[in-house]
């Protein structure tokens, strides 16, 4: 029968949440690294047992810790992100100057072919590989180095990249996006980048519709349809059908379109799910309800999801990287909150229940569905 | 000691979190013991300790830079060291290992 395996990254530590194919009960185990900041824990799809994840800290830095058995045992891999050649500067939060500095990996993606190879994504912005299982990291420096670097500056969580999509039917292209640079795409492995942010429409930059500058909070992609990209920006969802080289927007008639999460049913991939949250500057989700929101027309037409989630005094956020869906059938969707919920539906997002509901704040929520 | 090129057993205690890090025993109070050939400075010991210990590289002091992570402190006979240079000879008592060298984690943030 299979398995699933829920991996999630807290304020303070990781956990892994596992259950067989009927996602009724559940075993947690943790915490792992406990008292770090967990950004991102994420099995290879050739090797489940093979995890990545990434602890850091604001006294000692970063950590890359790596499992080869699930999760059960973890031992730190190599640490050392050095940006290639002299770094530059980009952007500070005032339009002066300042120096790329690494702070922390916020994403691991492993590879869809070699579970010894995985890229990460770092504050300060900038994509690294590794193809050693983790031992060793190398940047791929033609994204920072893309024309319009000195031009990109943070968001208000840090000059981030928080997302990393591999193309299963071409493995020389490659999605990231950045907050708050933009979306960007590499037909050539990693070498060259375009930025892919036709469409976007950020009020609050100088220019709105500038080339770089839009603070795209997440992106998902379903395997089948590779061309087809959606984005949660900070305001607005938005859709591409054509590899990002032109957005739409596609928020139709959701309560409010701010938000950070967003991602696309297993099998139907015209089925997406965002959780909008009320604006940026309340970070809770409205009127104190927890509302998934799905799509079953790739957007503009939205309905609430809200049995067996808080539908009063609920002041939680849902943050970019923690939501995920397993490959069942149904499908099953997971999201975890800024108050230590991790919420499971079996059902394609009908019916919600908590598997744990008081682990510290959740970073993030990956999940793998195991044979 | 000073200057001469004789090692000694240096005793340095590390903040919580590089203790589980560095998987030391729960019993040993943070403490490790390290050989460092004199003259005993800060940047020596560390350099024995990431020997050691090398998950530890990057932890205290920054990788490119070398400096010291700013969230640290490090302490020997009950003074600051944080702003000596690195290269600066430790206290006698240090290098003889009857004190240890304190890293010391801020005690900040949630």
């Amino acid at each position: 029968m299979s398995k699933v395996r829920v991996l999630v990254g807290t304020k303070k530590g990781a956990f892994v949440l596992s259950s067989d194919g009927k996602r009724k009960d559940w075993e947690v185990s943790g915490p792992f690294f406990a008292g770090w900041e967990i950004y991102h824990v994420k099995g290879s799809p050739v090797d489940p047992n093979r995890l990545y994840a990434s602890q850091s800290s604001g006294w000692f830095g970063q950590i890359l810790q790596r499992s080869d058995d699930g999760g059960k045992t973890w031992a730190p891999a190599g640490n050392k992100f050095a940006y290639e050649g002299v770094p530059g500067t980009h952007q500070w939060y005032d339009g002066t100057p300042h120096p790329w500095e690494f702070k922390r990996v916020w994403h691991l993606e492993p590879s869809l072919t070699d579970a010894d190879t995985v890229y990460a994504g770092v504050e300060d912005a900038a994509l690294f590989k590794s193809t050693d299982g983790g031992a060793n990291w190398e940047e791929l420096a033609g994204l920072r180095k893309h024309g319009s670097g000195p031009h990109w500056a943070p968001g208000a969580g840090g000059m981030c990249l928080h997302t990393i999509i591999l193309d299963p039917g071409n493995t020389e292209r490659m999605y990231i996006a950045i907050s708050a640079a933009g979306a960007f795409r590499t037909d050539d492995g990693g070498k060259s980048w375009k930025p892919i942010n036709k469409g976007l429409v950020s009020g609050t930059i100088p220019n709105p519709e500038a080339e770089v500058g839009h603070c795209v909070h997440h992106v998902a992609m379903h395997k089948s349809r590779p061309e087809v990209l959606f984005m949660q920006k900070h305001w607005d969802v938005m859709r591409s059908d054509n590899a990002g080289d032109q957005w739409r927007e596609v928020s139709g008639n959701l309560p409010t379109d701010f938000g950070f999460v967003i991602d696309v049913h297993a099998h139907e991939p015209e089925t997406i799910y965002v959780v909008p949250i009320k604006s940026d500057s309340e970070h809770f989700v409205m009127d104190g309800k927890l509302r998934v929101y799905r799509s079953k027309t790739g957007g503009n037409d939205w309905e609430a999801l809200t049995k067996g989630l808080p539908q009063q005094d609920c002041y939680v956020n849902v943050l970019r990287d923690a939501m995920a869906v397993d490959s069942l059938d149904k499908c099953g969707v997971y999201f975890g909150t800024s108050g230590g919920q991790v919420y499971a539906s079996a059902d394609a997002g009908d019916s919600w229940t908590p598997i744990v509901r008081d682990l510290p704040a959740v970073l993030s929520v990956e999940v793998q569905t195991l044979a | 000691m000073s200057g001469s090129g004789a090692s000694a057993a240096i005793r340095v205690i590390l903040p919580y979190h590089l203790r589980t890090l560095a998987r030391l025993e729960a019993g040993a109070g943070g403490e490790v013991k390290l050989e460092v050939s004199a003259p005993v400075t800060v940047q020596r010991v560390l350099d024995a300790l990431e020997a050691k210990y090398p998950t530890l590289k990057g932890t205290i002091r920054e990788y490119g830079t070398g400096q010291r992570r700013s969230f640290l402190r490090f302490f020997a006979c009950e003074e600051d060291w944080s702003h000596e240079p690195v290269d600066a000879e430790l206290p006698a008592a240090v290098a003889s290992g009857r004190e240890p060298l304190l890293i010391i984690g801020a005690i900040a943030g949630g």
